[in-house]
């Protein structure tokens, strides 16, 4: 049987995959993006998992809003990285360090 | 049956998810990613949320990632030194990442949550409709969040447009606004002249 | 009586306010007149005390007038302690003073701040008569004090001239010096007596006699001798005892009045005064006595030699003055408290004769001190001459002047005297006769006598000083020749200082001389048979030779003196050695730690250092703080992984 646990370390293991690409990523701010999106794919997932494990349809619910946020999210941040290629005409993560101390 | 089901999309989860990482083509990235999204849908199913793995594939990949496709390609990226320093950064990458993996198991893991701790459900009956029952809870309990939720897609939509759209330099358009507020006085002007006969 | 011995003190006080608050108002003749009248006040009740006191064998006055304050148990207090000794210096001070503020009418009559001036002299008179007239250690201090204050102001009075700012300073750091001493010595006697008034202290001395103290190392110390010693550096520094005399040369910066009031007659008399007054204590401690006869002779023998080669006519009476204080010293160790003070009682009537004839002589040369410009002015100046004359005797002790009874009395009783190092202080106090005849009529002989070696232009406007001058100095002159013969039984040998010195029998080296005295007359006929009087005349006779007969020869000497000369005329080395160690010391570790400490340590090292420090930390830190997002991302993640490990370990 699956237990409870293997959704979970599923989830973890996505979690991780995305962070690694968040941060191993220099040169693609579209990767970035893509990388949020799978994090809160596993997130997602937790959720999904608890709320059957338990019988408790408010993970559901809240998986729902998550999609929605994230759905909005995207849109935006996809517009803003339109905005930035006009403006830069590079979407290289490593030009971006005009916030340099 | 349900356990090689649950292997083989996890499988196929986690090598998207590492495909998209590691893609030098962004189109193969996004490709991958609504592979992954699919993989996860069908887990979703095995978990009996019904619902919400349609929506995941209608919302996120049917949408969502053809957005993503859309910009992909709408941009003029240069591919070339896309590549340069990952390899080098990825042996601490890695290490990190793998012992965040390991830390996550040893909280989240069989200890915690194995099957002795949180016994499995017995499956639904067949005339139990996971719709039914989100939407029971979705537009009684929760309706408030509903609705908030409805306005922040609004806002989205606003605010992408309002980042992105540009104005062209001579074109023509209407502004209702003004048009709206136009005044007879300010447009017309009556001047007495005598009559003239031209020849 | 008790209202006496307050106006005595208080007229002058008044004067000195008066003249110095309102001296513009009054006008110079207000300021000299108000005063004079204060002083003479003052003098005529002193006589009235003196007379009371001493010729009339009252009884003694120890009383409190008034407490100021209290600190636990001590009391301090001013009061007055009017014995023969202190009857018989305020007479001496006030007397003194007043001959000094008749003559400043006639010497300081050209200068813009007369009024300055005789506010200056007497406030110095009213400090001066309280710390004589003290009956407790805290007053004198007071005293002390209050005279080194205006001491200080009189020697700079013309404060645009360096030199005088020089001379006073050095005055006033010197004295300070002794004044440390004496302040120990006087905590020393707070902590053992546990009071500070005279009585208690002399009352209580003789219990304390076997005690000792353990200063350094273990070495057990009698507490009445560090007691007295530190009592004596006090009068070392005020009365110009070596090596603390340094400031006394200088101090003929000073207008000549003061010359002849503070640093002849009364203030550098204060040590001496101050020693005789606490002879219950001296008494009881023979190593102090011992160094106090050693420091005199010293002093009296080898600042005699000094004033041999000064050219500067005060200089020389400046010179005259250390030596003869360092007479008083010696009689004082001697235990012969009572020749001390005769002597100082004599010494100020002459020495401040022979200053105020040498202002006579500088005023009528223009203020021209040089006495390579003077000789043959006795034709010019004759009351000046005659009166500077019987000075001259009076100090080399002559038979018959006051100098030859108390100088007579010190040597003999030195030589009676079996203290440690008495037979050396014998043979200088001896020498030093010689020594005092040869400068004093050196100078004698440089000034009145001899070829006229002053310019044409002040000679033809030589003439004799007017009256306000020629007057004290007539004055100063009578006591010079009858105070000896007068008071030397009395206060040698008789009951002139009744209780007020005490000495102990073992130590009584008057006692001898009682037993062979037989009158003034005979004492001063005897006189002219012994050893001293040879030694005057001889003395006498070499400066007749020098600068009468052959006055060609003493550049020749000098020549072939070669270093010696050079020794005296660098006065041993003394200014120059403080000059280099002290007031050099003293700047370099100023500038050490201005260098060192402010600079660089407190500048560079705390202030700019750390702002530095801040700088240097900050270039590196600045790098955490790249730009690039995954860098973000990675710290984010790395702090996650820290704080999920903490919870998973624990």
């Amino acid at each position: 049987m699956i237990a409870l646990s293997d959704y979970l370390i599923l989830g973890a293991i996505m979690f991780c995959i995305s962070m690694a690409g968040i941060f191993l990523n220099r040169k693609n701010v579209i990767i970035l993006l893509m990388s949020i999106e799978l994090m809160l794919l596993s997130v997602n997932m937790n959720f999904v998992a608890f709320s059957h494990f338990h019988g408790d349809l408010a993970g559901q619910v809240f998986v729902f809003f998550i999609l929605t946020v994230a759905a909005a999210e995207a849109a935006i941040g996809l517009a803003i990285l339109v905005v930035l290629f006009r403006t830069r005409s590079t979407i290289n993560v490593a030009d971006l360090d005009s916030m340099k101390g | 049956m349900t356990k090689l089901l649950f292997y083989a999309f996890a499988l196929v989860l986690v090598a998207g998810g590492l495909r998209v990482i590691t893609a030098r083509n962004p189109v193969h990235a996004a490709l991958s990613l609504v592979l992954a999204f699919v993989a996860s849908a069908g887990l979703w199913l095995l978990l009996e949320a019904e619902f919400l793995a349609v929506v995941l594939v209608l919302v996120y990949v049917g949408a969502v990632m053809v957005l993503f496709l859309f910009v992909v390609m709408m941009l003029d990226i240069n591919l070339v030194p896309l590549r340069e320093g990952f390899i080098r950064y990825l042996p601490v990458g890695f290490l990190v990442a793998l012992l965040i993996v390991v830390q996550l198991a040893m909280v989240v893991g069989p200890g915690t949550f194995g099957i002795q701790r949180v016994p499995p459900p017995a499956p639904a009956p067949p005339e139990h409709s996971n719709t039914e029952a989100l939407g029971e809870l979705l537009y009684t309990v929760y309706v408030y969040p509903f609705e908030i939720a409805a306005v922040i897609l609004l806002v989205a939509i606003v605010a992408a447009i309002a980042l992105t759209m540009r104005r062209r330099e001579g074109i023509r358009y209407q502004r209702p606004d003004q048009q709206v507020r136009a005044r007879r006085e300010e447009r017309v002007r009556l001047v007495k002249m005598p009559a003239e006969r031209d020849r | 009586m008790s209202s006496v011995y307050l106006w005595i003190v208080l007229a002058p006080l008044i004067g000195a306010l008066v003249a110095g608050l309102l001296g513009r108002q009054i006008g110079r003749a207000g300021a000299h007149s108000v005063t004079i009248g204060a002083v003479a006040v003052s003098t005529v009740l002193s006589a009235v005390v003196f007379k009371d006191t001493v010729i009339d064998g009252a009884a003694v006055y120890d009383a409190t007038v008034y407490t100021w304050g209290q600190i636990g148990a001590i009391h301090l207090e001013i009061g007055f302690l009017i014995d023969e000794l202190s009857a018989t210096m305020m007479l001496t001070v006030s007397f003194v003073s007043l001959m000094v503020h008749i003559y400043t009418i006639g010497y300081m009559h050209d200068d813009p701040g007369y009024q300055r001036f005789f506010s200056y002299i007497s406030l110095f008179t009213f400090a001066m008569l309280m710390l004589v007239m003290s009956n407790n250690f805290l007053q004198l201090f007071f005293g002390w004090e209050a005279v080194g204050v205006v001491s200080y102001l009189l020697i700079g009075f013309w404060y645009t001239r360096p030199s005088a700012i020089y001379a006073n300073l050095k005055a006033f750091l010197v004295n300070r010096v002794g004044d440390f001493g004496f302040l120990l010595g006087i905590a020393g006697v707070l902590l053992y007596f546990g009071s500070m008034h005279y009585g208690t202290v002399f009352e209580r001395a003789p219990e304390l006699a076997g005690l000792t103290m353990n200063i350094w190392l273990d070495a057990e110390w009698s507490v009445l001798t560090v007691i007295c010693l530190l009592l004596f550096l006090g009068a070392m520094g005020k009365s110009a005892q070596f090596p603390l005399h340094v400031w006394l040369p200088d101090s003929m910066e000073g207008p000549t009045p003061i010359s002849a009031l503070i640093h002849a007659a009364t203030m550098v008399t204060a040590g001496i005064f101050m020693v005789a007054r606490m002879s219950p204590l001296f008494e009881l401690s023979e190593t102090a006595l011992s160094a106090v006869m050693i420091v005199g002779a010293i002093t009296a023998f080898f600042m005699g030699l000094l004033g041999l080669v000064q050219n500067d006519i005060k200089r020389v009476v400046a010179y005259s003055t250390l030596s003869q204080l360092g007479y008083m010293t010696v009689a004082l160790g001697a235990s012969a408290y009572a020749a001390g003070i005769f002597h100082l009682f004599t010494h100020a009537f002459f020495k401040a004769l022979l200053f105020l004839g040498a202002g006579s002589v500088i005023i009528a040369l223009h203020h021209d001190q040089d006495m390579r410009n003077m000789g043959g002015l006795r034709k010019y100046m004759p009351i000046t001459w005659i009166t500077s004359l019987i000075g001259s005797l009076a100090l080399i002790g002559f038979p018959g002047f006051a100098g030859f009874y108390s100088k007579d009395a010190i040597i003999e009783a030195v030589g009676a005297s079996d203290l440690w190092g008495s037979g050396v202080a014998h043979a200088a106090v001896l020498l030093g006769v010689f020594v005092t005849a040869l400068y004093s009529f050196r100078m004698y002989f440089m000034v009145f006598h001899g070829e006229e070696r002053m310019d044409e232009h002040t000679r033809e406007h030589l003439h004799e000083s007017p009256a306000v001058v020629t007057v004290p100095l007539v004055l100063l002159a009578i006591p010079s020749v009858i105070a000896g013969a007068i008071y030397v039984e009395p206060m040698l040998f008789g009951d002139h200082f009744g209780d007020s010195l005490k000495v102990l029998p073992g130590h009584d080296t008057l006692a001898p001389l009682a037993e062979h005295f037989h009158g003034a007359l005979s004492f001063a006929l005897h006189g002219l048979v012994t050893a001293p009087f040879w030694l005057a005349m001889a003395g006498v006779a070499t400066a007749w030779f020098l600068y009468l007969y052959r006055p060609d020869l003493p550049a020749r000497v000098r020549e072939r003196a070669g270093v010696l000369y050079d020794v005296l005329d660098r006065k041993y080395g003394f200014d120059e050695f403080n000059d280099w160690f002290f007031a050099g010391g003293a700047r370099g570790a100023g500038r050490a730690l201005w260098r060192l400490g402010d600079e660089t340590l407190i500048d560079g090292l705390m202030v700019n250092g750390t702002a530095r420090l801040v700088g240097w930390v900050s270039g590196i830190v600045r790098h955490v703080q790249s730009g690039y997002l995954f860098h973000y991302a990675f710290a984010m993640i790395i702090g996650l992984l820290v704080l999920i490990g903490v919870f998973v370990t624990r």
